[in-house]
């Protein structure tokens, strides 16, 4: 395999001795066909073992690796060298405290994804001899893309709102919140509405879309966070101008 | 203990970090534009109320050339806020017919024509043709 000089830029951050971020340089070979993820397991192996970051599979799925490369939310494994010419600038993810180099702290997005009771909540109580729920491959079709997250936070980093408003819920907890709300065998949306419909929820939304551009497992959150918009709307209209709140 | 370090979002500079808040601050910078627009029609509508002789006053003043500038950058910028709008509206509102998703062209196409066919009746009933 062809092998190629790489040159990287990473933030470090040591909060035992450090009160500000500063950037290391490292250079490094790697095979043409890598990853930045290579680049960086290839510094921590033979340059630097003191360099801090997550990973896992690194085959995009588990959604650990997340980080901003040359400004752009990816995943590093997921993020190719034969992209990039130059020297490649790799931060933590943005709008996230820094716990080290590249490790950011998750707590927030945890805490908003359970708010917003991402599982199914059956409509009326069922016992097992029942049998198993029923669903068509459309009523599957309807919220399939959605299940697709994986939880890696790039919308995150990738949202301005949520970088300048951090009570926002964000991209990822309300597209999850919406893929149970569109799924024939919940009855738990009224629950989630007062969640995701409230200012902190759906309305603090302006549509920049990064959300959507970002997501790297093609889940397209800003149009379920548009599609709850409207839906909270005709709640409102509903419950203010039909007689009995339109129950 | 060690303390995690925030970094703050800079208020009123964010948006050059990336050229895609720069096309999405466009596309709502173009709104000022619409909404100076709309203040532009009530002065007519006020105008037209005062007398016919401020309401020439008024047609007078749409002809000079800071009010024919205003008027194209206007034009350009309703245009780009209608287009990035309903090109946006396929995400809105998906349509499942059966199983499949009405690709969302459609969405958007029915929206344009929609525009065009409005447009033209205004016109015709002002008298363009």
């Amino acid at each position: 395999m062809k092998e190629r000089l790489i040159q990287l830029e990473v933030m470090r951050y040591n909060p035992d001795t450090d009160t500000a971020a500063h950037f290391q340089r490292y250079e490094v070979s790697c095979p043409e066909e890598g990853v930045v993820l290579d680049a960086l397991n290839k510094i921590k192996e033979t340059i630097d073992p003191t360099l801090n970051y997550r990973w896992s599979c690194h085959m995009a799925v588990c959604g650990s690796c997340g980080m901003m490369i040359n400004g752009e939310p990816k995943l590093s494994c997921h993020a190719f060298l034969r992209e990039y010419a130059g020297v490649i600038r790799v931060e933590p993810l943005a709008h996230f405290p820094i716990e080290r180099d590249l490790v950011t702290a998750p707590d927030d997005f945890i805490e908003k994804l359970k708010r917003v009771k991402p599982y199914l909540i059956p409509k009326e109580p069922k016992p097992i001899s029942a049998g198993e729920y029923l669903q068509t491959p459309a009523q599957l079709k309807r919220y399939h893309q959605y299940t697709l997250c994986i939880n890696c936070m790039l919308c995150y980093a990738a949202c301005p709102e949520y970088g300048l408003t951090p009570k926002f819920i964000g991209p990822a907890a309300i597209a999850l919140a919406h893929r149970y709300n569109q799924d024939s065998r919940d009855g738990g949306r009224d629950e989630r509405q007062e969640i995701i419909a409230s200012a902190e929820g759906v309305w603090e939304c302006t549509f920049v879309g990064a959300c959507s551009e970002v997501c790297p497992a093609h889940v397209d959150p800003a149009s379920a966070l548009q599609q709850v918009k409207i839906a909270s709307s005709i709640d409102w209209f509903k419950e203010h101008l039909l007689p009995g709140g339109g129950k | 203990m060690s303390k995690p370090l925030i970094r703050e979002v800079p208020p009123t500079s964010w948006y050059f970090r990336h050229p895609r808040y720069l096309r999405y601050m466009a596309r709502e910078v173009t709104s000022l534009f619409v909404g100076a627009y709309c203040v532009l029609l009530v002065v007519g509508l006020q105008s037209l109320a005062a007398g016919q002789s401020s309401y020439e006053a008024f047609l007078l003043a749409l002809q000079s050339p800071a009010s024919i500038i205003f008027h194209l950058l206007a034009l350009a910028a309703a245009l780009y806020h209608a287009a990035t709008w309903f090109n946006a509206t396929q995400k809105a509102m998906p349509i499942q017919i059966g199983e499949e998703f009405v690709p969302g062209n459609l969405i958007s196409g029915a929206h344009y024509v929609a525009w065009a066919v409005l447009s033209s009746v205004i016109l015709f009933l002002a008298g363009v043709f």
